[in-house]
């Protein structure tokens, strides 16, 4: 098998077990080694945005669990009428597929980002975006449909109506942070696409070199974004 | 990878990244307008935040004065007094002492301090400034919008703040003020995450964490507390906005208004209280944090004595963040929630107590046998810790439900929270600034003009604020337009707060002599060298000074020691820079 590498033998050696990793986070330059600033940016910038949308989802559950009048029966709600019959959940069940599989096309843009493969990097990075506009295209859709139904930020035809103000307001800043991401897939992939990141092409805005992790940055961000529907999901229409 | 401990013959780990890509600017407008230097956008925010501070100061002033001739300034009616309080609250906390702390002292110190070039992204780091100006724009412009700024008190609490009954709750004050904190959120994100990763991933060679000054810890531990805290504020404001703009009721319940009923109904204000909180508590903190990180500095140098217990104050800092975001809900012991939810809260706040005790007595073991040179920022540096002890002991009493219950809401509550978060950290915001405006202008501020300043603010401060504590046990309510005919308050009251309004007016008036020293130091001020305090950490190592942009000229600095060097005995002088090779082992620097 491998050999352990020795790294720099003239140095004193890191001590073994909790107090290493405690060394090795609090030693100079860099708490996190393998991370680029990038990287650490995006990764801090996801804990910040998860606590955003945490607060939205408590406060949807608290929402929910305090309003005098009956919350609507999602299964009913976010039923569709399909060959004479409904289907409870059907559409959100295409929408999570649809979203799941394209954070599965994303890996695989990294995956290739990293191989330098610019051809499939950038086909799988216009993939994804077209998984998530659909998505987005989806809940449009969904959107349309529930407003043609009567359903309103401020009332319904079937219940609370924080049912309405809670489901426009989460599902829409998810669907903004999904088109966002859409926007920024389809600008890496150009950049992909053209070669930017294989000459280091400067940022127009930030004159930086660009660099293939933009793809790996990227892909942080979509993951995060799939993870939070999830959630979102589950809260949402499952309970 | 490679531990370099202090004393191991300097041995520093060779770079593991690569030199930062600058954006040089081209032209006048890149260099001091649309900067990308750290240190530029330091001052932009400095400018920006103390601006519109004077308005929130001129808006006290305008309190105390209907306070003290209750109807004499027939202007201020009692929509005018909600909004001057209103206005006044947001702006100090959020507008001026977050944005000078973080965007202001943190822009400057940290790239300085940890030795980097600048900061990681300065792209983001300029669009941060430039967004903080429009939040700030947006808020003024509640001054002249119809009706005015929301008159809704700072905590906005609902239903009130978007009801017709408050100033600006139909109209456009509450839309603003919303709005604004939406957008400087948005902005203070970019420039948070630019602090945070600065910090972790953009240090120089040698320094690690344990060797960072205490400002740096403060400012950074600070700034990772926004990132957390500032979501539940952004989510209160988003939904509040819902509830004005497109009648949802995520916070109304039903109301019958002048005898209409609201189209509201279900929702939960006690909801709103625990986000606002949620964000509000850790904001107090997110103010205190930096201003304890500078002031173990400004002691260090100006006592010439290394700082008592250095970890143990790196641990106290990290376990008040952590405790503060746990303490919310001690703000509405008297809003209506669970009463057992108030023993937890009481709980977690008391012990707060005991690692911001710990910060006190190191700050006073480390003057304890100091060389002490009462110099103006060791001066703030004192009053800072009577005021924060004074401050402190009051939130004691505060933090216990059945001691806060009959004092929720009286003057006492007002005195307290201005002594431990108003009048604390703006003495430390004026010792920082006499401490490193030699650094940022070349210049050292002139010193009469400075003690004069000193001692008005900080006598003016306690004459204003304590005789408000006696006020609030007397019962006096606070955010009162006027007492009326009250039978518990004494006629004495009155003369108190006449008092008490001729001292605002006069330390309001003192402020002006510390902005004409600001500006006639910067032409005519004695000139300062590179390191006048004769400092040991790294911004005051710089090649030119004020620091050139890029910080270090052609080589980063390398650090071989801590940030407390000072009377080592041995040393031929009385205190080691950080970049000097500790090759003798003359350190003081705790060794693992």
């Amino acid at each position: 098998m491998t050999q352990p590498i020795q790294i720099h033998s003239d140095a004193p050696s890191r001590p073994p077990g909790l107090r290493g990793v405690a060394a090795d986070f609090s030693s100079d330059q860099r708490s996190f080694k393998t991370a680029s600033w990038g990287k650490a940016m995006m990764w801090i910038f996801l804990l910040s945005d998860t606590f955003v949308f945490g607060c939205f989802l408590i406060a949807y559950m608290t929402a929910r669990m305090s309003t005098p009048v009956a919350w609507p029966n999602p299964s009913e709600v976010f039923a569709l009428h399909i060959a004479g019959q409904d289907v409870p959940l059907i559409l959100i069940a295409i929408m999570t597929f649809v979203l799941i599989s394209s954070s599965g096309t994303m890996a695989m843009a990294v995956n290739f980002g990293y191989r330098r493969e610019r051809g499939k990097t950038a086909g799988l990075m216009l993939a994804t975006a077209l998984l998530g506009a659909g998505f987005v295209g989806m809940q449009a859709f969904e959107w349309t449909k529930l407003i043609t139904e009567g359903v309103r930020p401020w009332e319904n035809p079937w219940g609370a109506a924080q049912f309405g103000s809670t489901f426009f307001m989460i599902t829409g800043f998810h669907g903004t942070h999904v088109t966002i991401g859409v926007i920024f897939l389809l600008i890496v992939a150009r950049k992909v696409w053209r070669g930017d990141f294989d000459v280091e092409r400067r940022g127009f805005f930030t004159s930086r070199k660009g660099q293939y992790e933009a793809v790996e940055i990227m892909g942080l961000y979509w993951h995060f974004v799939d993870l939070v529907w999830v959630f979102i999901f589950a809260f949402f229409y499952l309970w | 990878m490679v531990d370099s401990p202090a004393g191991s013959a300097g041995i520093v780990p060779p770079a593991e990244v690569a030199e930062m890509e600058l954006y040089h600017p081209k032209s006048w407008w890149t260099r001091y307008v649309f900067s990308q230097d750290a240190k530029i956008i330091a001052v932009q925010y400095a400018v920006t935040a103390t601006s519109i501070g004077l308005v929130a100061l001129v808006l006290s002033w305008l309190m105390r004065l209907q306070l003290a001739f209750p109807g004499y300034f027939a202007f201020i009616d009692a929509d005018h007094y909600y909004q001057f309080i209103t206005m006044h609250g947001m702006i100090m906390v959020v507008y001026l002492l977050t944005a000078l702390f973080l965007g202001g002292f943190g822009n400057y110190l940290i790239p300085l301090m940890v030795g980097a070039r600048d900061m990681v992204f300065p792209y983001a780091n300029m669009l941060s400034y430039w967004i903080y100006l429009l939040a700030v724009l947006i808020l003024a412009a509640g001054f002249f919008a119809p009706g005015g700024p929301t008159g809704a008190g700072w905590t906005l609490y609902p239903p009130q703040a978007v009801l017709s009954g408050t100033p600006g709750g139909q109209n456009w004050g509450i839309v603003l003020m919303l709005s604004s904190l939406i957008v400087f959120i948005i902005g203070f994100t970019m420039g948070g995450l630019n602090y945070v990763v600065t910090v972790l991933q953009g240090r120089a060679r040698g320094m690690t964490l344990m060797r960072m000054p205490l400002t740096v810890w403060g400012i950074f531990t600070a700034t990772v507390m926004a990132l957390l805290a500032f979501p539940a504020l952004f989510v209160a404001s988003v939904m509040m906005l819902f509830d004005r703009l497109l009648g949802t009721s995520f916070f109304m319940p039903a109301i019958v208004e002048m005898g209409t009923q609201l189209q509201h109904d279900g929702g939960s204000p006690i909801l709103f209280q625990h986000l606002f909180w949620f964000f509000g508590h850790p904001e107090v903190y997110i103010v205190a944090l930096p201003a304890f990180g500078i002031v173990s500095d400004l002691i260090s140098t100006h006592a010439r004595k290394n700082i008592f217990g250095y970890r143990m104050m790196v641990w106290a800092i990290l376990i008040i963040a952590a405790l503060s975001f746990v303490v919310w809900a001690h703000h509405m012991y008297v809003s209506g929630m669970n009463p057992a939810f108030g023993f937890f809260f009481a709980t977690t706040t008391l012990i707060i107590a005991v690692p911001t005790a710990i910060k006190v007595y190191n700050w006073v073991l480390t003057l304890w046998r100091g060389n002490i040179h009462l110099t103006l920022p060791m001066l703030f540096a004192l009053a800072f810790i009577v005021t924060f002890v004074n401050g402190g002991l009051t939130g004691l009493f505060l933090g216990n439900v059945v001691v806060d219950v009959p004092l929720s809401d009286t003057m006492f509550v007002v005195a307290h929270f201005h002594m431990v978060m108003g009048v604390a950290p703006i003495l430390v915001v004026f010792g920082a600034i006499h401490h490193w405006y030699p650094k940022v202008t070349g210049r050292m501020l002139n010193e009469t003009l400075g003690h004069i300043h000193f001692w008005i603010t900080f006598l003016g401060a306690y004459a204003i604020f304590f005789p408000m504590h006696y006020l609030g046990l007397l019962g006096v309510p606070r955010r009162y337009y006027e007492m009326g005919e009250t039978s518990f308050v004494p006629p004495s009251a009155h003369s108190l707060n006449i008092f008490i309004t001729v001292m605002a007016l006069i330390v309001g008036a003192a402020q002006i002599v510390f902005l004409l020293n600001l500006v006639w130091s910067l032409f005519k001020g004695k000139a300062a060298g590179g390191n006048p305090w004769r400092a040991t950490t790294l911004e005051w190592q710089t090649p030119e000074t004020p620091p050139a942009h890029g910080n270090w000229g052609k080589d980063l600095p390398v650090v071989y020691r801590w940030a407390y060097d000072y009377s080592v005995p041995g040393a031929a002088e009385d205190f080691i820079p950080q970049t000097q090779p500790a090759t003798d082992g003359i350190t003081r620097e705790v060794k693992r």
